[in-house]
């Protein structure tokens, strides 16, 4: 058969129109009622809350010493099943203490207030709005949800630690040992982790999910703040508004969603 | 020039050893033959029993639960929704440890149960919590 330029617009012409024709047909289908059976949903619970960005503030002049610390590092492991290592090589931490020039390189004035300089800092996660974990990750195992959380899928992590590498702020730990056995009492309604695996504070997202805060803002009776960073009614915004902030390590360009009152 | 004289040498000694060769590599299964294992039958919890449909049919929950979990996984971990609503219009929340494990709490008599019969061994107990209410 000769092929010419004819005959070639032809063809195409007619696949072109084949291609378009599955909506129509489809719609045509539908309304003659030939339904298939009802496709199951997927969707939000209606309590659930949302946020374009989620943050934290925290007003370190209300924690004096560790002990103030203390119920919230506990209600965060207990609820998330975090393990207890005696040996610290292989601690895994979601919130944790520590020392202002550990949260604040770069931040260390001199003739610092005694009180700002020697007072613990609660430090976690920071879930930054250009976390330089979620580039690191070879898997997208760590990512940014839509609600701004850096959240961890355990089944994706292949446990390379290229996140831990890549976080300025030591957020992430590893599971060198198997962690089960070192879970003082295990919460049922979360699982817990695999060796092999890197872990850190997903900022609550399963609490979030179910319309409640975050178990250490929780239990810190007003000290932390949460709420949707670019909602100008929330919480944090007018805390924010109110009081003078920094942030840890923001020269990085990391952009922490944390935001502490010194 | 070829010769036709293909003749065999040591016939008795190859025929009788060929003979036990096939015996030895067929053994397991004529020794066990008629005695297959008994499909499993994994043992339904009074609350089960009780909500007498599970998120969808019986048939498809047998057939497809895996995938059905691998939507649930994804969708909760990686697009936060934690709804899922069946084709009859009920919600359930998509947790293995805390909407599966709460009727179906005897994971040793019905999970196990098929997956050992299956040889399967899905790792979902490294983490996930097996058995919410047993150890209590």
């Amino acid at each position: 058969m000769k092929s010419s330029r004819r005959r070639f617009l032809k063809l195409a012409g007619i696949a072109a129109l084949g291609l378009g024709s599955r909506p129509v047909v489809d719609a045509a289908y539908a309304a003659v009622g030939g339904q298939a059976a009802p496709e199951p949903k997927v969707g939000r619970q209606p309590e659930a809350l949302t946020a374009k960005q989620w943050a934290m503030v925290i007003d370190t002049r209300r924690f004096e010493s560790a002990a103030d610390m203390e119920p919230l590092i506990e209600a965060c492991h207990s609820i998330h099943n975090v393990p207890h290592f005696e040996n610290k090589r292989h601690e895994i931490k979601w919130i944790w203490e520590t020392e202002y020039k550990h949260a604040f390189p770069g931040k260390e004035n001199d003739f610092l207030p005694w009180e700002v300089k020697e007072r613990p800092y609660l430090v976690l996660c920071n879930h930054c709005e250009n976390p330089p974990c979620v580039r690191a990750c070879p898997t997208k195992a760590t990512f940014k949800n839509e609600n701004g959380i850096v959240v961890m899928d355990f089944h994706r992590c292949i446990g390379c630690r290229f996140c831990m590498a890549a976080c300025p702020f030591g957020s992430r730990s590893f599971n060198f040992r198997d962690p089960r056995p070192f879970v003082a009492e295990t919460n049922k309604k979360f699982p817990t982790r695999m060796k092999g695996v890197v872990e850190k504070c997903n900022f609550c997202a399963e609490r979030l999910a179910e319309g409640k805060m975050p178990a250490c803002v929780e239990a810190s009776d007003g000290a932390l703040v949460f709420g949707d960073l670019y909602d100008p009614q929330s919480k944090v915004r007018q805390v924010l508004n109110d009081n003078y902030t920094i942030r840890r390590k923001q020269e990085l360009g990391t952009s922490p969603a944390v935001y502490y009152i010194v | 020039m070829p010769t036709n004289n293909k003749r065999m040498y040591d016939k008795g000694m190859v025929l009788a050893g060929l003979v036990i060769f096939v015996v030895v590599v067929t053994f397991p299964f004529w020794y066990n033959l008629g005695k297959a294992a008994p499909p499993p039958e994994p043992v339904l919890t009074e609350k089960a029993k009780a909500a007498e449909k599970c998120v969808e049919s019986t048939e498809f929950m047998k057939a497809e639960h895996m995938q059905l979990l691998d939507v649930w996984r994804d969708t909760v971990v990686r697009d936060a929704k934690r709804a899922y609503i069946n084709p009859e219009g009920k919600t359930y929340m998509m947790s293995l440890s805390n909407t599966c494990l709460d009727c179906h709490d005897n994971k040793a008599d019905f999970c196990d149960k098929c997956h050992n019969y299956a040889s399967v061994r899905p790792y979902c107990w490294d983490c996930h919590i097996d058995n919410p209410k047993e150890t209590e």
